[in-house]
């Protein structure tokens, strides 16, 4: 539903945007990753039309954003960063505004408002001003007016920023929930709310797109992914070493201390050790040397140390 | 079309519900009707004058709206880009001709509810003697027009900047020329020095214009200037707000 294609935008001779390029179908949910200024803003802003491409072509449900602009509009709903608002409107004006933009009037106009309203629980301000509002109820507010005609494509700009940890949970479900059978586009620097809510990942670093998977994939892409992780509490660690490392299937092992200070170890695998196989070698050695197990996992990798590892931070 | 038309309301409702539920729009009524009051009656020596006319009330009219006009225009879009609601408004699905016709025409109307306002001034020349009411009507239709030439200017610096104050200054600057253009002591001195100009200088003034209206002439021609004055003005908003986001 979403089409992008070698999306390139410049603002003088610093390019944000560089020949980017994925397609969103409905049904997914796209988690768009990526260090603060690597170009996320800047690709959304292009994709809802904001800002007009340099080169390269926005297509929305068969509507190119260049030609065919308020039609291809009409699909989408669009939460800006920050999400901004007439501040000095009532809750209730600011949602009458956005439907009848949206083309709705009379009941339907009301039926539609009274939906998002309920959906995002802002019953009790609905008559207040927006610019005495909390945080999390301007950001819901706006979220509201960007899902009040029910589009089939959303696009959203942090929707999470700002909000306190039950808000950010409720906003992550709904945005699951309505990935079931909407295209939605979210950028975020928050892991694991990517982990929680997407079915792929886009990691944008610079202006140019350096990551492209499910979030499995991406995780698969961490150094420890596949290793089994063993904590022992009846024997010594060299002991344990001794033992495992000339096993078949075990490449490597590590020795390191956890967060409480505990002494665990880190088992690698060879390249053609299948899934779980690893931990099942070593459950079986354990049991035949008597070992008491306290703590055996076989890690998925981490998406914070894939994230570190391709992109470039910019304070080094 | 009928969905323009549509669009164009909904975005001017929208902007006089903000007017009206801040306290800018009565702050702003209260000291326009104390001026005008102010300037007709005492500074224009009403009541000493003994003739029934309100020619003092247009006289001082577009002195009056060079501050006040840009007052009420700076907003326009300066707000939206400091607040981030432009980018909401215009990825709705409008155009953005429409949402600047929109926000100016909320303006517009909102100045001139500040202008009829001033009703009473006529209801007491009218109380007080014989006056003019079809040169009165006629002046009431040029300030209408002034006030939309100097808004459009208005609209248009306030897309130039995200500072209102600056957005102020531009718009008082362009609009004093606009005045000076056609002001009699600066024509003079024109005449003296340059008399081939004058007519080239003069005609870009909007006192040129609406010195007609102020004597009771509504003349075609005068209209047309300030409709072109603001369609030229709004052409130019849209190409700054293009511009922009280019």
């Amino acid at each position: 539903m979403i089409n992008v294609d070698n999306l390139t935008k410049s603002f003088g001779s610093k390019v944000a945007v560089d020949n980017v390029s994925f397609n969103v179908e409905r049904g997914e949910v796209l988690g768009f990753l990526g260090p603060n200024g690597a170009g996320k803003s800047t690709t959304m802003r292009m994709v809802t039309g904001y800002f007009p491409p340099n080169d390269g072509s926005v297509v929305i449900g068969g509507f190119n954003m260049v030609e065919n602009a308020l039609e291809a509009r009409r699909l989408m709903g669009y939460l800006p960063e920050n999400g901004p608002l007439y501040a000095d409107m009532t809750v209730y004006n600011f949602l009458d505004f956005a439907a009848e933009l949206r083309g709705f009037s009379g009941i339907e106009k009301r039926k539609a408002i009274h939906r998002v309203v309920e959906m995002c629980f802002l019953e009790s301000v609905l008559h207040q001003s927006i610019d005495t509002l909390s945080k999390g109820y301007r950001h819901r507010t706006c979220f509201a007016q960007a899902v009040i005609h029910d589009p089939d494509i959303l696009i959203m700009d942090e929707p999470t920023d700002g909000l306190d940890p039950n808000q950010k949970h409720e906003i992550r479900m709904l945005i699951k929930r309505m990935g079931e059978n909407k295209a939605i586009i979210f950028s975020t620097h928050i892991l694991e709310e990517v982990e929680a809510a997407c079915s792929r990942v886009i990691i944008i670093d610079r202006g140019k797109i350096v990551a492209n998977g499910t979030p499995a994939e991406l995780k698969g892409r961490s150094p420890i992914a596949g290793a089994v992780r063993l904590r022992v509490g009846s024997h010594a660690l060299e002991q344990i070493k001794e033992q495992l490392s000339p096993l078949p299937g075990v490449r490597r092992l590590e020795a390191f201390k956890d967060e409480a200070g505990r002494e665990l170890l880190r088992v690698f695998p060879q390249k053609e050790t299948g899934d779980g196989e690893l931990a099942s070698l070593i459950s079986e050695t354990a049991k035949k040397s008597d070992w008491r197990i306290e703590e055996l996992h076989t890690e998925e990798g981490r998406l914070d140390e894939v994230f570190r590892d391709i992109t470039i931070s910019d304070t080094e | 079309m009928n969905e323009a038309i549509r669009h164009i309301r909904t975005i001017s409702k929208r902007e006089l519900i903000s007017y009206f539920s801040s306290p800018v729009a009565y702050v702003f009524i209260v000291i326009f009707l104390i001026l005008c009051g102010f300037f007709t009656l005492n500074i224009g020596r009403f009541f000493e004058s003994n003739q029934a006319t309100l020619a003092a009330f247009f006289f001082y009219l577009p002195w009056l709206y060079l501050f006040l006009v840009p007052a009420i225009g700076m907003r326009l879009w300066s707000e939206e880009r400091r607040m981030g609601t432009m980018e909401l408004l215009l990825t709705m699905p409008v155009t953005s001709w429409r949402a600047i016709l929109g926000k100016f025409l909320a303006s517009w109307l909102f100045l001139a509810l500040a202008l009829v306002l001033t009703f009473p001034l006529v209801i007491t020349v009218n109380y007080l003697g014989d006056p003019d009411n079809g040169m009165i009507v006629s002046g009431y239709v040029g300030g209408i027009l002034l006030s939309g030439g100097f808004l459009a200017v208005g609209s248009m610096t306030s897309a130039l900047t995200r500072n209102q104050v600056v957005s102020f200054i531009l718009s008082v600057i362009i609009c004093l020329f606009l005045i000076l253009a056609g002001f009699a002591p600066v024509t003079e001195m024109l005449e003296d020095k340059v008399p081939w100009l004058i007519d080239l200088v003069s005609s870009f003034s909007v006192m040129t214009h609406y010195y007609g209206m102020q004597r009771g002439v509504i003349n075609l021609r005068d209209v047309i200037f300030f409709l072109s004055l603001i369609v030229f003005a709004l052409f130019c908003t849209g190409v700054i707000i293009r511009s922009h986001r280019a």
